[in-house]
């Protein structure tokens, strides 16, 4: 089983890291959110390059004391929640950056 | 305000981010609206490089809502890839335009280029009341056609009603229209003077009597208007230390020609794009420092007026009233018109003017020949052509 997951912020939002935090605007219904600093690291790493797990590994699991597979599945549990709102786009190929301005394939 | 934009603006102030700014593209306009502000001739406009440059600086300096306006800003040609710019340095984009020019293709790109909200002034719902205040034939028509194709698309307009003596009677008209159409209403009160300082325009400003009316309309007012329009408590200690507003706090202003002021409404010049980096003039400019350093406990007359903690003040007007510590009367005027009570200036202004002289009684008598004496007697309430 291919575990790897590609996830790309999507372009149609608004987003400003402010300190330690993000704020992202979905600019489909203005909702606004705000990411914490660990959730902030995922958001600015996901390229639609990089599988999540890779991301994870080398910039949390790196930096804070925590376990690759509690930090996965928490990872995993932030970037469906982003997804839900249309805020990142998830794989289970890379994403191109034309698929994230498009809306791409969820 | 939600309570999570509240927080991310008290934490832009902390850190001293400008949050928010307006971005004017040009003064160029297809209408010539009697109550507007500015000129409408390009002394210079930035080009789009020197645009995209700054909204590249912009984003690096923090800034996440930008409203795009104008003039009207589809009288520039390269609108749309500055738009597309703003979009991929991932603003929260807000557009003013009075909706001329959008049209399908306009309305499509728009809706592409995810904008947050679009701006429309709606003057009336009467056409001859509209187009004379536009001075534009047929502008209603083809503003209110703008919103409705912007509304197709599910876009979130906004529609603004600025309030004057020519449209004093109309507001409740261009709600109902907004409902229909399915934009939000808003209205602004004020009419300003214009940012070379010349007042001649507030002539149009509605009178006190029309302003009280607006602020005891529940509808309008959207709360409750015994709590909305009651006499004030004198500002407690907390209050003498709030800032007036986020002009030159978490927001600024960039005209066409890359000159920064704190506000739109406020015109200090703070610097030029076109000469120092965005953010080297939000953080050092003398003028916005100036502008940071205004509390209400050192305005001698405003702190202990009873209006102090709930007043609008604005800076920018009493800035263009002659000093930005000073009074802003229209503001007096609002809070007065609202609760009844005149503020401290108003009071002041009062105690201190001349005594009135146009109606004063004027001797006439003696210039006539005791034969030909007026047949009625001059009171001090007549008006004399002497």
């Amino acid at each position: 089983m291919n575990n790897k997951r590609y996830v790309a912020r999507s372009t149609a939002i608004a987003a400003r890291v402010l300190g330690d935090e993000t704020m992202v605007m979905s600019a489909t219904n203005s909702t606004l959110f705000t990411l914490d600093e660990v959730a902030t690291v995922i958001w600015e790493s996901a390229d639609g390059a990089t599988p999540l797990e890779e991301i994870v590994a080398n910039k949390i699991c790196t930096q804070y004391d925590i376990t690759p597979e509690v930090a996965l599945k928490d990872a995993e549990g932030l970037v469906e929640q982003l997804a839900e709102h249309g805020l990142m786009l998830l794989s289970d190929k890379p994403i191109a950056q034309s698929a994230a301005a498009t809306g791409g394939t969820k | 305000m939600s309570v999570l934009v509240a927080e991310m603006a008290a934490k832009a102030l902390q850190m001293n981010i400008p949050l928010s700014v307006q971005l004017d593209l040009t003064y160029r306009c297809n209408e010539r609206c009697i109550h507007c502000y500015l000129d409408h001739h390009d002394h210079g406009e930035m080009t789009t490089a020197e645009i995209k440059d700054l909204l590249d600086q912009m984003a690096d300096a923090g800034v996440f809502y930008l409203t795009i306006s104008g003039g009207e800003i589809l009288m520039r040609r390269d609108f749309f890839e500055i738009l597309e710019y703003a979009r991929l340095r991932t603003f929260c984009i807000k557009l003013k335009t009075n909706g001329i020019l959008i049209r399908k293709k306009e309305a499509d790109r728009i809706k592409a280029l995810g904008v947050e909200s679009v701006q429309i002034s709606i003057y009336s719902h009467v056409p001859e009341v509209h187009d004379a205040i536009t001075k534009l034939p047929g502008s209603l028509a083809q503003s209110i056609e703008a919103i409705r194709r912007l509304r197709a698309h599910g876009i979130h307009v906004i529609m603004a009603n600025v309030l004057m003596v020519q449209n004093v009677h109309d507001y409740a008209g261009v709600r109902a229209l907004a409902a229909e159409l399915g934009a939000q209403f808003i209205m602004d009160p004020t009419i300003t003077p214009m940012m070379d300082g010349d007042r001649s325009i507030l002539n149009l400003n509605v009178d006190e009597a029309a302003l009280r009316e607006v602020f005891r309309n529940e509808s309008l007012v959207g709360g409750n208007i015994e709590e909305f329009c009651a006499p004030p408590l004198s500002p407690g200690e907390d209050e003498m230390d709030q800032l007036p507003c986020s002009a030159g706090h978490t927001a600024c202003y960039v005209s066409p020609y890359g000159d920064v002021y704190p506000c739109v409404q406020f015109p200090l010049p703070s610097g030029n794009v076109r000469r120092m980096k965005f953010v080297d003039i939000w953080r050092d400019s003398p003028q916005l420092n100036e502008v940071r350093s205004i509390k209400l406990r050192d305005m001698p007359t405003c702190s202990k007026c009873t209006h102090g903690g709930t007043c609008t003040r604005c800076p920018g007007l009493a800035y263009l009233e002659g000093n930005m510590r000073g009074p802003s009367y229209q503001d007096c005027e609002k809070s007065y018109a609202r609760t009844g009570i005149p503020s401290e200036n108003l009071k002041a202004r009062k105690a201190s003017s001349q005594p009135y002289h146009s109606l004063r009684l004027v001797q006439i008598q003696g210039l006539q020949p005791a034969a030909q004496a007026l047949p009625f007697s001059v009171t001090e309430s007549s008006v004399v052509n002497a």
